[in-house]
């Protein structure tokens, strides 16, 4: 893997910079930018289904599978529920989505402060207990809490998602906002101390709003972990319960509609656009500071 | 992506907290910060786990209920009889894990050091796939690799396919419901993972270290070799890591890419709990899967650490 030889301090560290004449040869352009090359590749192959699914929402497939590209049409995006129960289930998992996301970011942001802030008893082995979940495989966690539910006799569906979700979302929140919270500056706080702030003060003024990025950040990804889980939630769900990646799943082999390529390529553009906003924000922020 | 990129510094310890400033707290704050989510993890994480190994050592039905026999046969069966899926999981996780870390490593450097103002845009290409449901791409790689596909026609001419089918990867001279098809969409799903704190890691490099290795006369593969593939080496283990837990377990992409000759450990334990209801069995092979990746990370985590000391 070539280094870049030509970069800026390397040259200035060796006196004036030597000309490089550009090569006509094209295998000599290939070996100088291989690694451009090969991540070029890398990002075909990680956005090419995207681009597949985008493309596909334009389908009218001939048969009940949306596999194939046949004529160019907008049926599906004018009757996104046409398909039915897609809407159900989009609605059911958007509701889990947003209920788990706002206990696991509350429980989670409550345990980061604990382990950034405080020094306690117990401190490492709550560190293994949050990397745990993450480290353990998802239809491991999904069959001990149906074994968990079925033993002591509670109705799968609605609840029982909600409490697996909050579950694998908690420890995401916490190395989120733990990172956020390492990265502050203590004499901020020590600051506001010195200028007579009192302890609520300092936190909801300095705290708070330079924390609030992660919290924002651990909050987008734990909805999109609830909305994306199917493992786990097909282990704790019911046949009424059926969540929207349930409602794919069955899809594959009952017949894909289109509806499923149009959502997925609305919630990919506006999640887009969320990430765009938030780096316009902060932009603006470091603008303003300068 | 900040949330990704964190994952890799879980592997530090943890820096201290700050020398307490201003009045001293309560003692009893921690605890109390602490005590609902660690409360939930405990009731909905550890608690399980115990039933599910207690499960696994009942004998019964589900219509008699079950008692505890203490039956470590259920074990020896289980093995026995999905022996090969086990083994199948494991190695499709290794190879998607090895050809992450391959395709991973160069989008990871190029991003830290050649991609210059677009740095953010391009991390934000690399977590973008997340935005759109995983079972939704998952299905998109049934249209890539489809046998009329753009994909196949070209591997066809380049003589791939029959290479492919030559090494017995796959069956007849089609990609989908392959094992190679299944392997695709794994290292495709988890590459992410392993991008990520990769990045986080060679974005912390010290150039200056590169330019000390310049100036002792340093080829840039010595200087790779020496300098930057060590110091990425903490990067190296969380993302394989983060790339092979999940992919050990994972049965999406063998259901919807592979065939019944791709079934994945994962496949058997939801079949076994959610359709033939054999719920020691089914506890069984998933108290084996967990103890199996618990012993791989630990060893790989000891081997890692003593290499990083070299």
């Amino acid at each position: 893997m070539a280094l870049d030889t030509s970069s800026p301090s390397r040259v200035s560290a060796k006196g004036p910079a030597p000309v490089y004449r550009k090569s006509r040869n094209p295998l000599v352009w290939v070996r100088e930018h291989i690694i451009s090359i090969m991540a070029f590749f890398a990002f075909c192959y990680l956005l090419l289904p995207n681009a597949v699914v985008i493309l596909f929402s334009f389908n009218k497939p001939n048969g009940r599978f949306n596999y194939q590209w046949s004529t160019f049409s907008l049926d599906a995006w004018k009757n996104i529920c046409g398909a039915p129960g897609i809407c159900e289930s989009l609605t059911l998992s958007l509701k889990i989505a947003f209920l788990s996301t706002l206990a696991a970011t509350i429980l989670g942001t409550m345990i980061a402060f604990a382990l950034i802030r405080h020094r306690f008893w117990g401190r490492s082995g709550t560190n293994l207990i949050i990397f745990l979940p993450m480290a353990t495989p998802e239809v491991v966690m999904g069959s001990s809490l149906l074994t968990l539910f079925v033993n002591i006799g509670i109705p799968l569906g609605f609840w029982t998602i909600l409490i697996a979700h909050i579950m694998f979302c908690v420890s995401f929140v916490v190395v989120t906002v733990k990172a956020r919270l390492a990265s502050l500056d203590p004499r901020l706080e020590q600051a506001a101390a010195d200028l007579y702030a009192t302890e609520a003060q300092t936190f909801w003024r300095i705290t708070f709003p330079l924390v609030a990025p992660g919290i924002g950040a651990a909050a987008l990804l734990s909805f999109s972990l609830s909305f994306d889980d199917y493992i786990i939630t097909n282990f704790n769900a019911s046949p009424a319960s059926v969540t929207f990646p349930m409602y794919v799943w069955g899809s594959a082999t009952r017949g894909t509609p289109v509806q499923i390529n149009v959502i997925g390529t609305i919630m990919f553009l506006l999640a887009v656009a969320i990430v765009g906003v938030g780096q316009l924000i902060s932009m603006s922020r470091r603008r303003a500071l300068k | 992506m900040s949330a990704f990129a964190t994952l890799e510094r879980m592997e530090e310890p943890h820096p201290a907290p700050p020398p307490s400033s201003g009045r001293q707290r309560g003692r009893l704050t921690p605890y109390l910060l602490l005590l609902p989510g660690m409360l939930w993890l405990a009731l909905f994480f550890l608690v399980p786990m115990v039933f599910l190994v207690s499960q696994s050592l009942q004998t019964g039905s589900v219509e008699d209920g079950y008692s505890v026999t203490w039956a470590f046969s259920t074990y020896a069966d289980a093995i026995s009889t999905y022996w090969v899926q086990f083994v199948r999981s494991f190695a499709y996780a290794f190879i998607a894990t090895a050809a992450a870390l391959l395709i991973a490593y160069p989008l990871a450097y190029a991003i830290a050091f050649k991609a210059g103002k677009w740095k953010n845009v391009l991390l934000v290409l690399v977590i973008a796939p997340f935005f759109t449901s995983f079972l939704i791409r998952t299905l998109a790689w049934q249209t890539i690799l489809q046998s009329d596909g753009i994909v196949v026609t070209v591997l066809d001419k380049l003589g791939i396919i029959q290479v492919l089918q030559w090494l017995q990867f796959i069956p007849n001279d089609q990609l989908i419901h392959s094992p190679v098809a299944v392997v695709t969409g794994l290292t495709y799903n988890f590459l992410p993972f392993m991008t990520l704190p990769l990045y986080a890691s060679l974005e912390r490099l010290d150039p200056r270290l590169l330019e000390a290795g310049g100036d002792l006369y340093a080829t840039p593969w010595t200087s790779f070799r020496k300098i930057t593939f060590p110091l990425s080496l903490p990067g190296v283990v969380a993302g394989t890591l983060l790339t092979f837990i999940p992919a050990a377990g994972d049965y999406i992409n063998s259901h919807l890419l592979g065939s019944t000759k791709t079934t994945m450990i994962g496949q058997v334990i939801d079949g076994q709990f959610l359709r033939v209801l054999n719920y020691p069995v089914a506890a069984a092979l998933s108290v084996t899967l967990m103890a199996s990746i618990v012993v791989l990370v630990a060893v790989y985590i000891g081997r890692a650490g003593t290499e990083e000391l070299v």
